[in-house]
């Protein structure tokens, strides 16, 4: 069932999707005004005259944001005992069983406390889509799981919380939350977003202008790419920049990558993933059989970005074995760290095909 | 300032004087700032964003006031318009302009205008409305306006192949590019669509357009950062903008080469770079061969630099880094080629290419 006047007249509802329909506002960093926006579009539904109900709100003491939730029927949170400790989240439960046609959700990236029936609320979010309850949510670029390694090395913190690519990506709209660093310093220094001691402190480290500057253009990117994602054969800003040029879809490309037990195998799967995803490609991941024990913990990342991987099978040399595998599947582009062992020797053997030695990010 | 309004001016003439003018001004620290709010389309709300703005503004103390208001359809900013001064416009031929004079003389810290891209009835003083912002922004009050993306002029070509129509009234994109702020004002399109009225646009046409939006803001920040960095002396690239480098030889498969970079370029939003490094006299046909495909990426929009120096792979580094690139395509290295080399190019490129992707190309298509 279709929440009424939500979703348009126009828009299909692809058999398997999900039944709710799930709009995230993109922020950049905290204050920008993520809350504030989802809850300003939570009265508009609400006005027009739909069932809308707060899932979830984090009121991190903002008074014009708390203002923003007047009105607005709150589920009550549930309370998780964890050592005893109460901490509090959503009631996923109490939500569905409310029922109504929208939710608001905040903090889209958030981990859920010890002890929750699933691990990360996007989950949450998910099972009330499941439930055709439409979400409204709120997330900073920096969670966007690919985005981690860029996000580390401009701003040297290494986000935890973070959100796959393909969450957001199937989100029926991205709206772009912007306001220019300028102004978000303004409102740190006038105490709106924290508290003025840990407004000083943030605005020493996370909130500088050259951090705040970078992370914007990263989420304008993202809104604009999500855009394009969602419109198969239009591609806008292909197309309207330059016309019929040249046939797009030349020829498919398609990515393999090489998973080692280096550190270094985590940005190369990152990379690959959002290469892939900006060139419109497929992307899949091979690994030596005997690496199967070491590279474990990257076949969470390979998992958590859709990307399957599997093992070689033959007995040769690492280099021989990959670029053997990636002439059975026809890729065209073969993705290395440097830390490759023998990437001179792959290199070498893959002469006839593309190969792309990942760079390793570094923080200055 | 007597009007000669014959000639048409050139606005990249007017906007240079300004420029210049501008860092001049900015030196001595009196100019106005200017905030812009971009909208993709009509009825996103980026004049409800300014005037918001403004009695923010307003509310915390500064001195306010509207120069430019467009009320078609604006009923509900009749409340908002009660509470900050108003400078009546000026009517000229049946036209509504700004009044300047009245502005300037009333000099307040901030002044609200909207639809930047206006054209001013003919007898006054400039031809432009953005004309008249510079004139304020130059008597140190600060701008607040709005624009939609269908009025910045460099942008009107892709607005018209998605629309099919195109505004009268443009302003430069430099004007644009020029703004200390420039806020997005990004609405779904959904909510922007009347496709029960004439002439209206698709919520196909009106993504379209937001992307472009979107993608403008974008290169307006990558601006903004890279002057950050470079004033901070930050070498390495925090961008989000992809920037390829493609490195050609009159040997190498530069074709296919340029075709993937062009291709890759346009789905990243990024920018395409080729460089040449030439080691003596070349062959004709190297020569001619070469040229070729530089003409090639120039068609395909690529900035061309052909480098002379004798060690080429570490000129390539050298300008890469400069040119804080993220992708160095280049051919993989032919065997007789490097036989006698102590280290196969290609593996000292990438050995040395800190925080660049290195995407080695066969000489021949597979």
């Amino acid at each position: 069932m279709l929440p009424k006047g939500l979703t348009c007249a126009s828009s299909p509802i692809m058999p398997g999707k999900h039944k709710g329909k799930l709009t995230i506002f993109l922020g950049y960093a905290a204050g920008v005004g993520k809350t504030y926006q989802m809850l300003t579009e939570a009265r508009h539904l609400r006005d027009q005259g739909q069932d809308v109900v707060i899932g979830y709100f984090e009121p991190h003491g903002r008074k014009e944001t708390i203002a923003q939730t007047e009105g607005l029927e709150f589920v009550p949170r549930r309370v998780y005992l964890h050592r005893g400790t109460a901490f509090e989240d959503m009631d996923t439960d109490a939500v569905i069983a409310r029922h109504p046609a929208v939710a608001a959700v905040d903090e889209f990236a958030h981990t859920n406390v010890p002890g929750s029936e699933k691990p990360k609320r996007w989950q949450d979010v998910m099972a009330l889509l499941d439930a055709g309850i439409s979400v409204l949510t709120s997330v900073n670029v920096q969670h966007i799981e690919s985005l981690n390694d860029q996000v580390w090395q401009v701003t040297g913190i290494r986000v935890r919380e973070t959100v796959p690519d393909w969450v957001v990506q199937e989100a029926d709209e991205v709206v772009m939350v912007d306001v220019t660093p300028r102004a978000l310093l303004h409102r740190l220094e006038r105490g709106v977003v924290y508290a003025p001691e840990k407004a000083r402190q943030a605005m020493e480290n996370f909130f500088t202008e050259g951090n705040l500057t970078a992370l914007r253009e990263l989420a304008l990117r993202q809104a604009a790419q999500q855009l394009e994602e969602k419109q198969p054969g239009q591609r806008a800003g292909l197309s309207a920049k330059e016309p019929a040029k040249e046939s797009d879809t030349a020829r498919q490309e398609s990515i393999l990558l090489w998973l080692i037990p280096h550190p270094s195998t985590a940005m190369l799967i990152r990379r690959a993933r959002r290469v892939a995803d900006y060139l419109g490609c497929p992307c899949t991941a091979v690994y030596v059989a005997k690496d199967a024990a070491a590279i474990e913990p990257w076949l969470n990342i390979c998992v958590n970005l859709r990307i399957v991987a599997h093992a070689t099978t033959g007995r040769d040399n690492s280099a021989k074995e990959i670029v053997a595998c990636a002439r059975a599947q026809g890729t065209t582009q073969i993705f290395v760290t440097r830390n490759a062992p023998d990437v001179s020797r792959l290199v070498d053997l893959a002469r006839d095909m593309q190969v792309t030695v990942v760079a390793e990010r570094v923080r200055q | 300032m007597p009007t000669k309004n014959i000639t048409r001016p050139d606005p990249d003439e007017l906007l240079r004087q300004i420029q210049a003018r501008q860092s001049a001004e900015d030196r001595q620290g009196s100019r106005g700032r200017l905030k812009i709010f971009l909208g993709y389309a009509p009825r996103v709300g980026k004049s409800v964003r300014m005037f918001d703005e403004g009695l923010r503004r307003l509310h915390r103390g500064q001195d306010v006031v509207v120069g430019a208001i467009q009320m078609e359809g604006a009923q509900h900013l009749v409340a908002m318009l009660q509470q900050v001064e108003v400078i009546p416009p000026l009517v000229v031929a049946g036209v509504e302009t700004i009044d300047l004079d009245a502005i300037l003389k009333r000099h307040p810290q901030v002044c609200l205008i909207d639809e930047l891209a206006r054209e001013n009835p003919p007898g006054g003083r400039n031809r432009y409305r953005w004309q008249d912002v510079e004139e304020i922004l130059c008597a140190g009050i600060t701008v607040v306006g709005a624009i939609n993306l269908q009025h910045v002029c460099e942008e009107q070509p892709a607005v018209e192949r998605i629309t099919g129509r195109r505004a009268v009234n443009n302003v430069p994109a430099g004007f644009i590019h020029s703004a200390d702020e420039l806020v997005i004002v990004d609405v779904p399109a959904e909510e922007v669509a009347r496709p029960d009225e004439r002439g209206n646009l698709s919520s196909t046409q009106l993504t379209e357009l937001r992307e472009l939006a979107l993608l403008l803001a974008a290169q307006v920040v990558e601006e903004q950062l890279q002057r950050y960095m470079e004033h901070h002396g930050i070498r390495q690239s925090w961008s989000a903008q992809e920037r390829i480098l493609v490195c050609i030889t009159p040997r190498s498969n530069a074709r296919a080469m340029l075709e993937s970079a062009s291709r890759a370029t346009r789905r990243f939003h990024g920018q395409m770079l080729v460089v040449c490094v030439k080691q003596g006299e070349l062959q004709r046909a190297e020569e001619e061969t070469l040229q070729a495909n530089l003409d090639y990426a120039r068609q395909r929009g690529a900035e061309v630099h052909v480098l002379e120096a004798p060690d080429a792979i570490a000129r390539i580094l050298q300008f890469a880094h400069d040119e804080r690139i993220t992708q160095l395509f280049i051919g993989h290295t032919q065997r007789k080629a490097w036989a006698f080399w102590k280290q196969n190019p290609a593996e000292r490129l990438i050995s040395a290419a800190e925080g660049i992707d290195v995407r080695l190309f066969p000489h021949h298509a597979r």
